[in-house]
Order: C-alpha cells, then sequence, then structure tokens
C-alpha cells in the first residue's frame, strides 16, 4: 500500500502528512496532525460527530479519505475560538448548557456555524432541522435549538453594530 | 468500522477515467461523493482492489440549459443543484426535492451522478429524474451511449451501467412553463431515505382538461415506480380532488411494496397512496395557477 504525501491548509496554517489511500480525514486529523477535537463516531455518515469544514463546506470527515484533501482548507472545532475567548457558538452552548457529554459537540458546532453564515436569521423550524444531520445521544436537543438560536441573535447584533460603525 | 485497503486513482480527465475503468473492470469502483460507496466500504459490505476518485476530473461540474435541456454534470454536487437558480426556474420539480436528499453536510459532498448511478430504491433523485424522462450520458473507451431513465434503472440497486462505463451528464427536458409539479414524502426521521415519496407532473389543455400528467413512486418498488394505468386515467380530466383520489386507489392496487423494519408493505401502500393524492392536487394546483397567470 503506497502511502501519499498530503498538503493541505488546517485552519489557516500550512500542514502536511503521509497517508496510506484507505485512512479517513476524520483519522488523518486525530492521529497524523493531533487535531482530537474532531471525534470520530459512527463512522459511516449518520452521526455527524465528525463533521468539519472542507472548501467552505460543512462534510462528514468519516465519509472522505485524507488523500482526498490534498490542496484542500479545512477548518476544525479548534479554529472556533480564539486563545481564551470563545467563539459566539461555543459561549452560547456553554450558557444554554447545550451540551452534557459534549462528545457530539464538535461537528454541531461546525454545522451550525456554516448554517449560521448561509442562513443568518434562521427560524426554530429552519434551525431544526439544520440539527437533524447531528446526533446527540445524551438527547439534550431543546438545549442545543436554544443555543444556536441565541448565537444567531448575538451574530445579528455585531453585524447591526458594526454596520452602524461603518456608517459613522 | 475503517475501509478496506485498496489501490487509489484519481485521474484528471475523463479519458484517464474510463481507460482505468477498462482497465480494471469489475475490479474498480467509482467513488464520487462517497456518501454512500465510504459507508459501504466502512462496514466492509464492499471490498473493491481499486477505487477511482473522479472528484478531480475536469469538467464534470456544471449546470447549464443546452438545447431545451438541462445539462448536470455527473460530479456536480446535489448542494450547488439545490442552491441553482437555473434549476429553480427551468425544473421546479428538480429543486423542490433536493432539501428531502439527507441532511446538507451530506448533500455538500454528495453528487448527482453518485445518487442516481448507485440506484437506491428509496432515493429522491432517481424517481424525480425518471419523471422529468431524464436520460444519462455514459461514456467508456467504446464511446458514448445515451440511456432514458426508463431503460436505466434495471432492478434493486442495479443499472444500465456496465463496469468499464462512467456516467458523465444528465440531461433532463425543461418542462413547459405550464407544468406543475409537486414532490411529496414520507420518512421516518428528516433525512431518512423515504418510506414512500411521489413526483408528479401536470398539464391542462386549454379547455382546462389533463393532457400530461407523470407519476412516479419511490421506495415501494426495487426501481422508481411508474403506473401508465394510472396517469391514463387522468388524461382529458379536469384533475379535481375526486379523480386524484381515484388515481391515486388505481396506483396503489398496483404496489406491491416490501415489509422491513422501517415500515410494513400496508403502511408504504397506504402513505404513497396519500400522498399520490396529495401531489396530483397539489401539482394540478399549480399548473392551473401558472395557466390563469400566463392568461
Amino acid at each position: 500500500m503506497t502511502q501519499r504525501h498530503i498538503r493541505l491548509n488546517v485552519n489557516g496554517q500550512p500542514r502536511e502528512g503521509d497517508a496510506s489511500p484507505r485512512k479517513l480525514l476524520v483519522d488523518f486529523l486525530r492521529e497524523d496532525l493531533g487535531l482530537t477535537g474532531t471525534h470520530a463516531g459512527c463512522e459511516h455518515g449518520v452521526c455527524g460527530a465528525c463533521t468539519v469544514v472542507f472548501d467552505g463546506e460543512a462534510v462528514r470527515s468519516c465519509l472522505l479519505f485524507a488523500v482526498q484533501a490534498e490542496g484542500a482548507a479545512i477548518s476544525t472545532v479548534e479554529s472556533l475560538a480564539d486563545g481564551e475567548t470563545l467563539h459566539v457558538l461555543q459561549q452560547s452552548f456553554h450558557e444554554c448548557h447545550a451540551l452534557q457529554c459534549g462528545f457530539c459537540t464538535p461537528g454541531i458546532l461546525m454545522s451550525m456555524s456554516v448554517f449560521l453564515s448561509e442562513c443568518p436569521a434562521p427560524t426554530e423550524q429552519q434551525v431544526r432541522e439544520a440539527l437533524s444531520g447531528t446526533l446527540c445521544r445524551c438527547t439534550g436537543y431543546q438545549n442545543i435549538v436554544r443555543a444556536v438560536q441565541l448565537a444567531a441573535t448575538r451574530l445579528a447584533a455585531t453585524r447591526l453594530a458594526a454596520t452602524r460603525l461603518a456608517a459613522k | 468500522m475503517k475501509p478496506p485497503a485498496f489501490e487509489y486513482r484519481d485521474p484528471r480527465t475523463r479519458e484517464e477515467a474510463i481507460a482505468l475503468l477498462a482497465e480494471h473492470g469489475e475490479a474498480a469502483k467509482i467513488l464520487a461523493g462517497g456518501q454512500s460507496l465510504v459507508p459501504m466500504l466502512n462496514l466492509r459490505l464492499l471490498r473493491p482492489e481499486y477505487l477511482v476518485d473522479i472528484n478531480r476530473v475536469a469538467g464534470l461540474s456544471f449546470i447549464e440549459v443546452k438545447g431545451g435541456e438541462l445539462a448536470i454534470g455527473a460530479c456536480t454536487r446535489q448542494r450547488a443543484i439545490e442552491r441553482s437558480e437555473l434549476v429553480r426556474r427551468t425544473c421546479p420539480l428538480l429543486h423542490e426535492a433536493m432539501p428531502f436528499i439527507a441532511h446538507f453536510q451530506i448533500r455538500s459532498r454528495g453528487t448527482i451522478g453518485g445518487s442516481l448511478s448507485h440506484a437506491d430504491p428509496a432515493a429522491e433523485l432517481p424517481t424525480v429524474v425518471t419523471a422529468l424522462g431524464g436520460r444519462f450520458v455514459l461514456r467508456s473507451v467504446r464511446g458514448e451511449r445515451v440511456v432514458s431513465a426508463a431503460d436505466f434503472y434495471t432492478g434493486f440497486l442495479s443499472t444500465a451501467l456496465r463496469p468499464d462505463e462512467l456516467l458523465t451528464e444528465i440531461r433532463v427536458p425543461i418542462p413547459p412553463v405550464q407544468t406543475g409539479c409537486a414532490f411529496m414524502e414520507v420518512s421516518r426521521r428528516h433525512g431518512d431515505f423515504a418510506l414512500a415519496a411521489v413526483a408528479v407532473l401536470v398539464r391542462f389543455d386549454q379547455d382546462g382538461r389533463c393532457a400530461f400528467v407523470r407519476l412516479v413512486v419511490a421506495g415501494v418498488h426495487g426501481v422508481p415506480f411508474r403506473s401508465a394505468d394510472t396517469e391514463a386515467s387522468l388524461i382529458g380530466t379536469k384533475l379535481l380532488p375526486e379523480d386524484a383520489e381515484n388515481a391515486s386507489r388505481l396506483m396503489a392496487a398496483e404496489l406491491e411494496p416490501i415489509s422491513d423494519l422501517h415500515a410494513s408493505a400496508d403502511y408504504r401502500r397506504q402513505a404513497a397512496r396519500v400522498l399520490a393524492r396529495r401531489a396530483l392536487e397539489c401539482a394540478a394546483l399549480r399548473a392551473r395557477s401558472h395557466a390563469e397567470a400566463g392568461t
């Protein structure tokens, strides 16, 4: 099994490594790049715990091979917080008690970061539909829905403040 | 679980891709979006010797109108079709069905060609493309052939695609603007495969009588199921609620759905009947509003 050399951009940094073709992207991120925030759950695309942002789109990293990420730009959950300052989604999850064991959380955060950028003022129904692609076995969905709605409100307020500042 | 070992090939052109398929035949599997294939590998349901990854093949991802047809490259992501203004405008049935396909994280990677050639009988795209009278462009080193959706689906997870052929393009005749369409589905949870789904197209003549109708059902047979008798029974009617009711009963009587852990055969037949009635009524309403807007 010939290994391939892979060069990619992860969380804004150029990274590289070697992988055999069968190595899943989620395992490459965790084992080779040391980014263990991305969780491998069901490993067949159902649970969504491994969701990362791949060239701007939320994707299952258990359904991609590392060799397919050659040249790609990937964001993982490690990219969200700015040092000790949590990302608005993370802060909202913290305040709304939207995680219990936390296993599903990285995938939900990465999915929701893409969802809120495309749908900045979602209805509760839209939030629930967007969350349907990620499973939480602690079944804390009520608080996850609230947290996403809170994050949407805060992001909207930030945008409004920035618009007002620009208008001055 | 983890996928078994395989030899990986990532051609850059269609010629390289079909040459690899010609060389390796049934030992090779085509990897497009991988949203069905990779789970099957991870679960060790498949052990192909070669994977031919077509994601870097040039010219397989496009959405355009060519000579009255909507042409979509086989490797076009489902998410791109969902977002396409051209698809929404020219082919509203396809646009309407897209959000029913799995979840947005799957559609961002999944391709139209992958879903069509995987041929899951409960999948949305084979049913929609069958209803639209779509055609598939298949390329191999032996040349190119064009196969209609009706001839493409040969049985459960089975198609007319030969081991050395690559699906490169899907062509869908653009329905006349006065066509009304509807897509409806019942599934256990949002994003699941359909227990039953129905795609309908309807057109009326100048007297308000049904001149064209297409009714295709997913999830109940091994292939997308079209009932010619049901369609014929509606031609010339005004497609009033009682016509839709009678037609859906006629259609349901023809179905021989399977029972499995997701739903019984009776449940599937009932769901398909109710969806057919509702979708016929909805498509008829839309066709009428197009006709009124046009006058």
